[in-house]
């Protein structure tokens, strides 16, 4: 079956790109073979292949020619044909590795189908770039690919997320505006419609199904939103930097002392006296704790207190 | 293009569309070998035999019987001398458009590749052949690929020149600061991070250093030499980087609502929710030391219940922490 229908498709489509003008549906059953006898299985069959032919991005027209009475169908060249496209083998190389950064993701197939439709042109898409150099994304959430098509067709959305650092789940409602990956994480970017703000949601925190809530063509972007800056500044807070001095164990804390702004012996033999700038006290706090006792807090007060409290948490 | 296609069921639109490429594949071209078709098309060479088969007999009937398409494959090459209607492929798709211009959107923030200006042209030419399928791609992006590493610029250096690299690298799980040479094998930009791949010395075996603790970098006089058979990671088909190995050491935390993030940070085995927002996660290391630390990190966020020694190490660790405040 499936190769009787890759015949009857592929000459519908050289039968429509042929045409000059439009072909009624009884014109077309006429000159496709593969269509059966019955004009209602023949309308409902033909049905089906147009609506194939466009998701494939074939631009199946309907209109009507001058003087007739009934209205037909066409894919003008113009339409369907790829733009002339050259590409120097540098430029060649470059898209190569461009189409491999999707190899274990969710587009994986879209850029394949892109490098096809590019090497039909005549381009040789190098296999081999840069030597050495292999770049990657990934898309692990299971909301990727319905909140991406959500973006592309312009569609609302609901879905489930967990609320960073509390445990329980509320259900959001978006009009997305992009999807954007910030050091390896998908976030959506959008108008909350419960809150009537801009929001950003993390993938990996969207806990159930994604669902549409509103046709395509639906959501509007508003002119100047800047869906990576909106995703940059997630999360980093403005805050002034402080400054702290801690007493870190002579060869331990590499990882502070990369960014110490003083490091003096302490007066205990065996210590240093190293500055550090911070911002957040709970943050700071969590990255000092990492060094056990190699590090102890001598100021501020706050800081201090936060990096007690945190191994007395263990303790406790 | 996939490797095997025997290997999977393909649908009718899926061969369609091969269909439609073949013909103008061939007419961009000025020689046409039947295995070099195949190869690229991913199909073994009877498969292409057969689509060529049937590109010749499609055949309109009406007005008047006509067969629009004239191939013939003899000798081994191709040769098309009538397909007006197919000659050229068909424009990109939305999702075709998006798959490229945002990959070569992100390579161009890359500190080893952004430079250059074959990107740009490669960008401005198939936003012109795509046409408006690229809109939807400015909604769609990758940004902030890591603090911009100055380590990356050597070791392209040292990969395109084939030389050894010197390299002082950052240990945090067991805070240790280490020397080594390793002969570069890839930089590879993988979960959101930059990778130097190559053979430690040192350790003799094939490791991965993160460019972003990487302290220092000498691009050595030295030529490379990573020994036969050393394995490059296979980035295609792993579940994550650091796929554990059931050897490791199983590792379980009881996480607070406020240290749920680790169960986004790291590849856990096994996650399940708890009374109270809390959650309990299991995941499988080679290496404890940083186990002890991250224990620490969280505090009363989190608890470490698996295994027993461990737990009773990070509770000798939080006291002799805590000893020093009093």
């Amino acid at each position: 079956m499936s190769r009787r229908k890759t015949e009857r498709l592929l000459s519908l489509v050289v039968c429509l790109l042929s045409a000059r003008r439009y072909l009624t549906a009884a014109q077309i059953r006429a000159a496709v073979p593969g269509y059966p006898e019955s004009f209602d299985a023949f309308k409902r069959m033909f049905e089906r292949d147009k609506d194939e032919l466009r998701e494939l991005g074939i631009p199946l027209e309907t209109g009507m020619n001058p003087g007739d009475e009934e209205s037909g169908y066409r894919i003008t060249r113009q339409a369907y044909e790829l733009p002339d496209i050259r590409l120097e083998p540098d430029e060649a190389a470059i898209l190569g590795l461009a189409a491999r950064v999707w190899r274990r993701a969710e587009l994986a197939g879209a850029a394949e189908g892109a490098l096809l439709k590019l090497r039909a042109a005549g381009i040789d898409a190098q296999d081999m770039s840069q030597p050495g150099i292999e770049p990657r994304l990934q898309t692990p959430d299971p909301a990727f690919r319905l909140l991406y098509e959500a973006v592309r067709d312009a569609r609302p959305v609901s879905f489930s997320h967990q609320t960073a650092g509390r445990g329980t789940s509320q259900v959001r409602h978006v009009e997305p505006w992009g999807v954007v990956n910030r050091r390896g994480r998908w976030y959506v970017v959008g108008h909350d419609t419960d809150r009537g703000e801009q929001r950003v949601f993390r993938m990996s925190r969207i806990d159930g199904p994604v669902s549409f809530t509103g046709p395509p063509g639906s959501v509007s972007v508003p002119p100047d939103t800047d869906v990576r800056a909106a995703v940059r500044v997630w999360d980093t807070e403005p805050s002034t930097p402080r400054t702290c001095v801690i007493r870190l164990r002579a060869g331990a804390g590499h990882g502070l002392r990369r960014h110490a702004i003083h490091i003096d012996p302490a007066d205990q033999p065996g210590w240093d006296l190293v500055e550090l700038t911070f911002t957040e006290v709970g943050w700071w706090s969590e990255q000092l704790a990492w060094f056990g006792p190699d590090v102890v807090v001598l100021e501020p007060t706050d800081l201090r207190d936060a990096v007690i409290g945190r191994l007395k948490g263990v303790t406790a | 293009m996939t490797g095997s296609s025997a290997a999977r069921v393909q649908t009718a639109t899926e061969r369609l569309q091969r269909l439609l490429a073949l013909v103008p594949y061939v007419l961009s071209r000025n020689v046409v070998g039947m295995r070099q078709v195949a190869e690229d098309f991913g199909v073994t060479e009877d498969e292409l035999v057969d689509d060529l088969n049937m590109l010749w007999c499609v055949e309109l009937r009406s007005p008047d019987p006509y067969c629009p398409i004239d191939l013939s494959y003899e000798g081994g090459e191709i040769v098309v001398t009538e397909a007006e209607a197919i000659g050229r492929p068909l424009r990109l798709g939305v999702d075709e458009a998006s798959a490229l211009l945002v990959a070569l959107r992100w390579l161009a923030e890359l500190p080893a590749i952004g430079d250059g200006t074959a990107l740009s042209r490669t960008i401005a030419k198939l936003e012109a052949a795509a046409g408006t399928a690229s809109a939807p791609s400015a909604q769609v992006a990758v940004v902030d690929v890591g603090p911009a590493e100055w380590a990356a610029a050597q070791v392209t250096d040292a990969l395109s020149r084939d030389k050894l690299l010197h390299i002082a690298y950052y240990v945090p799980g067991r805070d240790e600061a280490t020397e080594r040479d390793v002969d570069p094998m890839r930089l590879l930009e993988v979960e959101g991070r930059s990778y130097l791949e190559g053979w430690c010395r040192s350790a003799q075996a094939v490791r991965l250093f993160r460019l972003d603790r990487i302290m220092a970098i000498d691009v050595l006089d030295e030529d490379k030499h990573v020994p036969v058979g050393a394995q490059q990671r296979d980035v295609d088909s792993a579940r994550s980087l650091f796929e554990p190995s059931p050897d490791d050491a199983r590792i379980v935390f009881e996480l607070g609502p406020a240290g749920r993030w680790v169960a986004d940070y790291y590849p856990c085995e096994t996650t399940e929710e708890l009374a109270d927002g809390w959650l309990r996660v299991s995941l499988r290391t080679p290496d404890t030391v940083w186990v002890r630390r991250l224990a620490l990190r969280l505090g009363e966020d989190g608890r470490l219940s698996s295994p027993r020694e461990l737990a009773d190490q990070v509770m000798a660790d939080a006291a002799a922490a805590l000893d020093n405040y009093s």
